[in-house]
């Protein structure tokens, strides 16, 4: 906060912000705001002249891509811009209803000031998107929300203990009194996100500020802490500034949008406005890029960005529909009845210790025909990366089999029962592509270096038909060939994806395994990585299995689609059916909770809200997997109709689940 | 713009940007940040620990001191072990540069003699009538430099006959200046010794226990946490008391080393061990092994490239305690021995008090100590915080 400590520059820009920080009646103002960053020396300028108005009571959304700076612009709010950053011009004028009397511009005001200190947390606070993070993992949660009701209301004891309760229970915990004194490990991730929520409402904020409130969470916990906020916002009739990347979020919170890119206002107005008639090219082309249900087969998705100079995809020799003939050429992958159970040791400072084992892969069984793209859907925590890591064998399973036909002749292969030298020669035919652009890639390796490894490892080639290759895997995933010589933290989300995507292509793999490949990207990245493999799967006969909780995503890139639930399969379906005609609930509740940036198709908060905490308690007695008693029921698939499977119990009838 | 902050009775205008619209700004990188993201770990590193200026000279100080203890026999303006024995006890002498007759060059003022009857005291008297200039790149007495080539130039010395000792002389007249300047090379290697050999240990054990885990893990922890639970003198005490008497210096020199590494490794294995299980877990990792990438490629490529800066971070800041520790023990008589020549043997001159009462010169050789420790630290520190450039 260079600016900021200069004494008469403070002086200058607070007389500028008061002459014109009066908000008209706004809760808050921000009237050309500009933050510039320190980068080694540089500055580089992050907003730039932003304006925006939030009305009490209301919610405004301020949508855009990572690095559109409207992270800094929340953080300019709080009064906790980084050291580096500092705010150049512009005024942020906060007109506090409950005082009433002056506007105060926390542009102006020193971060670590009184007044500011008086107004972050007390007046507008804060939820994070990471639950996990964002809460002291050594203090209770009892302890963590009381805190600011200490700080700013100077309540003590008993009272703020009753207190901090009645909000926990507000927020939706269950239990308050047991909540209060339980710590952060012991929960799970949606509800840290209500005891973030519980932090930031708990001194009754004139204005919240939730920076990507549900990103990190599952779609089902999402739609519920969505709900939960807008009931809240409507409860204490706080405004809220909701800030986000996805649209289908917007549409259903948010009463005026804002839309930024590169620290620029794009386009702003009214939700409906901003929906119904959008106007500004970069608008349409976000609202483009956003897979939907309703697409036609062979529709595609418009990318902001095309994937750089692809080489022409080659006539597109769609794989024909192989799920159908997949009786006849043995599947190129068959994962049979594999259990992986984990044993979580609760040892006592005594030495008594018992063991708890956790199934996390329960009796699942699946088949991927060649050429074809099989989504797995699921929450987190329900088992499919550790099916995803049973079949590259980082992770060997307690029971079952992994088949896999390299379709070299040699017929069907167990991978759970290979060695390490034959594990060697068949991993090359399996691929990963990860969730995280940032971790997949070692930072220390130049883009040359990571797409040579694997070819190194083979001894595939000398090094020029190495290099040679590398330049060709580049080119295949649009990327400048003259970018061979940079290292990973240089390339944006999106393009350290496509590193990615050619690291796997470059043992020419025939089976690809997708880990939520794009759920760390923005959507307009997102749209040109699905693009992208669609057009390699065509042209390289890549088979897909594609992992994510993006029900949208799946629906895009998959031919068909397996649900999954604690461990087990639920419901297998090809795409055109589950979605028209989901049977099993946890489907249902899934598909209920994804957000549409569709103004016609708001989430149904009612229902939304009528399942939280109920687990299967509202499921029909066929899909419970436990009788009332506790024991586990025996579960089967029944056919529901060709080529869809619902797990039911055993001999249930098939009136029975629809 | 005030239609973007319209009273909050208006509805807001639907505003639209009318500026030209190009989706890849976005993705454009300015001169800056291309230079960062081209620049490579080692660049970035150097980048960033530039920016700490106290490491920077505390580095340039710790590379002339061993410029110093490399070309020792030049600097010092005496041998080792030139003895003056009408000069025992000699005071350390000022350089001047006028002298009552005006501008003179850098000169010293000889000094008369006198034996106090009383208490038996040597004592020397400053005599401003004899101005001995220095001379520079002189001819003394000759040396070996480096124990084969034979020299005799020195970089400064007094005039024929006289003498100059800017440290003063101890008990059998040598030059403190100069044995310190000797010293130096004996105190400032052991440390880089030690330290690569506790390097070596800590890789190769930590780097075993963090990446197999499980029963390894388990005896190598219980190792390093019984190894720290001995108190470290009586430990030093009982190693170098194992050394024979009839070894050589040379000999006790490198033992002493040893021991030193031997005892110094269990900090650098925990850094390495819990480094290693935190990079165990990166997805990069997991991508290597998929590829078919075998063990030792993986920590060779993948691991070691991950933790290797910051292992020499922490090997700058341990270094200290080698010297620390070879001070301490050759104070104590237990480490390196005359004719071997270190800044802790120096010290053993000062162990009676009444002699640092007396002469109290005698404790210079603290003084390079306390810098260069001084100096590892900070130097360490700064390396600590360029360690890890992608945070």
């Amino acid at each position: 906060m260079d600016t900021l400590s200069d004494p008469d520059k403070a002086d200058a820009l607070k007389q500028a912000g008061t002459k014109d920080a009066g908000t008209n009646g706004n809760l808050l103002s921000v009237r050309d705001l500009r933050v510039s960053f320190d980068l080694q020396g540089q500055p580089l300028e992050v907003v730039k002249g932003a304006s925006f108005r939030i009305r009490p009571g209301t919610v405004t959304a301020l949508v855009g891509e990572s690095g559109s700076g409207k992270s800094v612009i929340s953080q300019c709010i709080m009064g906790i811009l980084p050291k580096n950053g500092s705010i150049t011009a512009g005024s942020i004028a906060f007109a506090d209803p409950a005082k009433d009397g002056p506007v105060t511009d926390i542009a102006a005001l020193l971060q670590s000031s009184e007044e500011m200190r008086k107004i972050r947390g007390g007046r507008i606070s804060i939820i994070f998107q990471e639950p996990m993070t964002s809460l002291s993992a050594v203090h209770t949660i009892g302890n963590q929300v009381s805190e600011a009701l200490i700080l700013h209301k100077g309540v003590h004891g008993r009272e703020a203990r009753e207190q901090t309760e009645a909000m926990l229970k507000r927020v939706g915990f269950p239990d308050p009194h047991r909540a209060f004194d339980m710590y952060p490990f012991e929960l799970s991730g949606g509800l840290r996100q209500r005891a973030m929520i519980a932090m930031a409402l708990i001194c009754g904020p004139a204005l919240l500020i939730a920076d990507e409130p549900s990103t990190a969470l599952d779609v089902t916990v999402q739609a519920q802490v969505l709900g939960l906020l807008k009931d809240l916002q409507a409860e204490f009739g706080m405004a809220m500034l909701l800030i986000t990347h996805d649209l289908g979020v917007v549409s259903n919170m948010a009463d005026e949008v804002v839309v930024i890119y590169h620290g620029e206002i794009m386009e702003a107005g009214p939700v409906e406005d901003i929906f119904r008639d959008p106007q500004h090219e970069y608008l349409k082309a976000l609202l483009a890029a956003v897979p939907h249900f309703d697409m036609q087969p062979g529709e595609r998705l418009v990318s902001l960005r095309a994937a750089g100079s692809r080489p022409a995809p080659a006539e597109p020799a769609k794989t024909p529909a192989k799920t159908k003939d997949s009786g006849g050429a043995p599947p190129i992958l068959s994962v049979q009845n594999i259990v992986k159970t984990f044993t979580i040791k609760k040892g006592s400072w005594f030495g008594g210790s018992e063991d708890q084992s956790v199934h996390a892969v329960d009796d699942v069984s699946f088949d991927i025909a060649r050429g074809e793209c099989l989504g797995l859907v699921g929450e987190s925590g329900c088992g499919k990366t550790t099916v995803s890591k049973i079949i590259t064998r980082a992770v060997t399973p307690d029971q079952g089999a992994v088949l896999l036909d390299s379709g070299d002749g040699k017929g069907q292969v167990d991978l759970t029962r290979l060695h390490s030298a034959q594990l060697k020669q068949i991993r090359s035919g399996i691929q990963m592509i990860f969730q995280d652009p940032f971790g997949s890639l070692n930072p220390r390796m130049t883009v040359l270096e990571i797409l040579r490894e694997p070819l190194a490892i083979h001894g595939i080639g000398d090094r020029a038909a190495q290099v040679t290759r590398v330049t060709e895997l580049m080119k295949q995933v649009g990327l400048d060939p003259r970018f061979a010589s940079r290292y990973p933290h240089s390339f944006s989300g999106g393009q350290r994806q496509r590193i990615g995507i050619a690291r796997a292509l470059a043992l020419n793999p025939k089976l690809i395994i997708c880990d939520e490949p794009v759920s760390a990207l923005d959507v307009s990245v997102q749209a040109q990585i699905l693009n992208l493999l669609k057009d390699l799967q065509s042209e390289l006969e890549l088979t897909y299995l594609f992992i994510s909780h993006n029900l949208a995503v799946v629906d895009y890139m998959a031919d068909r689609i397996a649900v999954m639930w604690k461990g087990r399969l639920v419901e297998v379906a090809k795409r055109s059916t589950l979605f028209r005609n989901p049977r099993h609930p946890y489907t249902q509740a899934l598909l209920d909770a994804v957000p549409y940036p569709d103004l016609d198709r708001p989430l149904d908060f009612e229902t939304i809200r009528a399942r939280f905490g109920t687990e299967t308690a509202m499921w029909h007695d066929v899909f419970r997997p436990q009788y009332e008693d506790g024991t586990p029921a025996q579960m089967a698939f029944v056919e529901v109709e060709p080529d869809h499977r619902v797990l039911v119990r055993a001999g249930a009838e098939l009136s029975e689940v629809a | 713009m005030s239609d973007l902050t319209p009273p909050a009775s208006a509805s807001l205008p639907h505003y639209v940007n009318a500026a030209h619209f190009d989706p890849r700004t976005i993705e454009e990188l300015t001169p800056a940040q291309e230079r960062i993201y081209l620049a490579s770990q080692w660049q970035l590193m150097w980048w960033k620990f530039k920016r700490h200026k106290v490491a920077v000279w505390c580095g340039v100080f710790l590379i002339w001191l061993y410029l110093v203890a490399i070309f020792a026999e030049f600097l010092a303006p005496y041998n080792l072990d030139a003895r003056h024995i009408e000069k025992i006890y000699h005071p350390p002498q000022g350089i001047h540069l006028f002298s009552k007759d005006g501008f003179e060059g850098p000169f010293v003022y000889g000094s008369d003699y006198r034996l106090n009857m009383d208490n038996l005291k040597r004592e020397y008297t400053v005599n401003e009538d004899r101005v001995h200039a220095l001379r520079f790149f002189c001819k003394g007495e000759p040396y070996r430099m480096w124990g084969f080539i034979p020299g005799e130039r020195r970089l400064f010395c007094a005039p024929e006959g006289e003498h100059v000792f800017l440290f003063g002389t101890d008990r059998l007249g040598r030059d403190m200046l100069s044995r310190i300047i000797y010293g130096a090379r004996i105190s400032l290697t052991i440390g880089l010794i030690g330290v690569a050999i506790s390097f070596s240990l800590g890789i190769v054990i930590g780097g075993l226990a963090g990446y197999y885990g499980g029963v390894v893990d388990l005896v190598v922890q219980r190792i390093i946490e019984v190894l720290q639970s001995i108190p470290s003198i009586p430990l030093w005490l009982a190693l170098a008391a194992i050394m024979p008497v009839t070894w050589s210096p040379l000999l006790v020199y490198f033992a002493i080393t040893v021991i030193l590494g031997l005892l110094d490794w269990t900090g650098l294995a925990r850094a390495v061990r819990s480094k290693l299980l935190a990079l165990r877990e990166e997805d990069y990792v997991l991508a290597a092994q998929l590829m078919g990438a075998d063990t030792s490629r993986i920590i060779g490529r993948h691991l070691v490239p991950g933790f290797i800066s910051h292992l020499i971070a922490s090997a700058t800041i341990s270094i200290p305690t080698m010297i620390l520790g070879e001070t301490a023990l050759s104070f104590l008589g237990l480490g390196l021995r005359a004719p071997v020549t270190s800044w802790g043997v120096l010290l053993t001159e000062a162990q009676n008090i009444n002699v640092v009462a007396l002469y109290p010169w005698l404790m210079l050789p603290v003084l390079p100590v306390i810098l260069v420790i001084l100096a590892y630290n900070f130097l360490g520190d700064g390396l600590r915080d360029a360690a890890d450039p992608y945070k």
